[in-house]
């Protein structure tokens, strides 16, 4: 099967929609349940807008993904924003930075069954997620 | 490098070889499958035609040397004879078999060449394996999918959700609940809950194995979704124990319906939708 | 994006669509309190069917949307949530706490037929 890439800038509002639906056509294409796309597309849609609300501008990468035994779909969220401090606190469930459900991020986790987060105050922000089609 | 080079040259002439002997080495294949007594399943002309296309896509790989196509075609094949009840070593056999045919033939052709026929066998020989082990994992994989489908398909029917009155369902939970499990559960009781227009439903975990966090808020989850399309949730057969872990997990008990059996939980919900038909019934 | 908005007597009915941007949902916002305002309002519905997604943004501006209604004095009953939709809200931990929903427009009409008679 032919590898997918497609990379979504994230600078408005708008391309969070954009990112999200562009993510459920390629789940949906590699295979995946409607139930899952929509997993997938609500994760994409939580990580696009941290882009927007916290670095103002990123990129979110599509892909699809061999394993030995099994396909699945890589989402790579990265921006050059401020970066989160803490975060570890940030994936505790409840953690909050105003009083809503601020990064999302344990959601994020739950929503998917990969997650990897590198993020330094300074240095950007960079999530990689990952769902198994079953 | 010019050991590449001649590699590729050597498997042009192999291909070359291959397609002019084309019809000679299918039949000779087919003999060898029936005599093998493989692909009993089939008939004569559905092994014919499909002989025809492996030997065609083999042929190719070897020639592109790339595998893309055969995998497809192998997944594809496997989607179609997996129904006839063709097993992995049937399809692994038939491959290996071809590669025998072929291999003889090379044998035969450079005979009184020996240092061209190993040269000609050191290219044939690692494509020829490779094919083999794309239609054999092309074939397993696909097995494998449709194994998950029956495994899916046999525990969606394990665990009915059932309505028993107009507008309330009743989803008993019984046994080991893994993830999987559970979110199916769930994904089936909210499913339930649209195309029987539920307005309650009762969740009766008296018989649930193990009440662990994990099961606990899956449990909740499932609450909170049903309350999202509407229905009100009666979770019957808590007992003490299982109270304690949805305490420890920071559930408040006080928000959630709960009702010591199943009968009971029931007739809350009868209490629950009847009482609404007769406010209804009221004249304005 | 334009999203209709209906009036069935007392109700107003506002069916979301699927591919609604922040500013869309923000504008619907405004423009709901102010049709409520505008009427007089009892209660409100929106028909979320369309909706594929939903995430924070979404979860967050119908609670408020719920809340700016209330103050009206009128009532807000959200329809139509997909169950994959649903499924994935509460895995994000979005449960739209203290905001009346319902399975469809029927059964939304009916909830709020009820409420009116106890507001009475």
């Amino acid at each position: 099967m032919a590898r997918v890439e497609i990379l979504v800038t994230i600078s408005s509002d708008q391309d969070i929609v954009v990112a999200r639906q562009k993510g459920r056509s390629l789940a949906l294409e590699l295979g995946f349940s409607s139930g899952d796309a929509t997993l997938i597309a609500t994760a994409i849609s939580e990580l696009a807008r941290n882009i927007v609300s916290y670095a103002g501008s990123g990129q979110i990468a599509l892909k699809d993904v061999q394993g030995s035994t099994r396909v699945g779909i890589t989402v790579a969220a990265s921006d050059n924003g401020p970066g989160i401090p803490n975060v570890s606190q940030a994936l505790r469930d409840g953690f909050s930075t105003s009083g809503s459900l601020g990064l999302g991020l344990p959601g994020v986790r739950r929503l998917m069954d990969e997650f990897e987060i590198v993020s330094k105050p300074g240095q950007g922000t960079n999530v990689v997620v990952k769902k198994w089609r079953p | 490098m010019a050991k590449r080079d001649e590699s590729s040259e050597l498997l042009r002439e192999l291909v070359a070889h291959l397609r002019q002997n084309r019809t000679q080495l299918r039949e000779e294949w087919v003999g060898r499958i029936s005599e093998t007594r493989l692909l009993t399943a089939m008939t004569k002309e559905e092994i014919f035609a499909e002989a025809t296309s492996v030997y065609d896509s083999y042929v190719e790989a070897l020639e592109t040397e790339t595998f893309e196509a055969l995998q497809a075609y192998a997944r594809n094949l496997s989607e179609r004879i997996i129904p006839r009840g063709v097993e992995t070593h049937e399809v692994v056999g038939i491959v290996l078999l071809l590669r025998d045919v072929l291999g003889r033939s090379l044998f035969a052709k450079y005979q009184t060449d020996f240092k061209k026929l190993n040269r000609i066998l050191d290219a044939y020989e690692p494509a020829a394996n490779r094919i083999a082990n794309t239609v054999a994992v092309g074939f397993v994989q696909e097995r494998e999918r449709v194994i998950r489908q029956q495994q899916e398909a046999i525990r969606e029917l394990s665990t009915p959700v059932l309505q028993v009155r107009e507008r309330l369902l009743i989803l008993p939970i019984i046994g080991v609940i893994d993830p999987q499990r559970a979110r199916q559960l769930t994904e089936q009781l909210l499913r339930g809950i649209r195309t029987n227009r539920a307005k309650v439903v009762v969740i009766d975990i008296t018989g649930v194995a193990a009440m662990d966090v994990t099961v606990a808020n899956h449990l909740v989850q499932t609450v909170e979704a049903s309350r999202l399309l509407g229905a009100t949730v009666i979770v019957t057969g808590l007992s003490p124990e299982i109270a304690q872990t949805l305490v420890t997990i920071g559930v408040d008990l006080g928000k959630m319906n709960t009702v010591g059996d199943l009968q009971g939980g029931i007739e809350q919900a009868e209490r629950l939708l009847g009482y609404k038909v007769m406010a209804l019934a009221e004249p304005s | 994006m334009e999203v209709p908005i209906l009036k069935q007597g007392a109700v107003l009915i506002a069916t979301f669509q699927a591919a609604l941007s922040d500013a869309d949902l923000n504008h619907l916002r405004s423009a709901l309190v102010q049709q409520v305002v505008r009427f007089r309002s009892r209660g409100v519905i929106v028909d979320v069917t369309a909706m594929d997604v939903m995430d924070s943004f979404a979860s967050r501006t119908l609670r408020e949307i719920a809340h700016m209604i209330r103050l009206r004095g009128a009532e807000t009953v959200i329809v139509g949530i997909q169950p994959e939709v649903a499924f994935a809200m509460v895995q994000l931990g979005l449960t739209l706490e203290g905001v009346a929903t319902a399975l469809d427009l029927e059964e939304g009409l009916a909830y709020l037929n009820q409420k009116f008679k106890t507001m009475k």
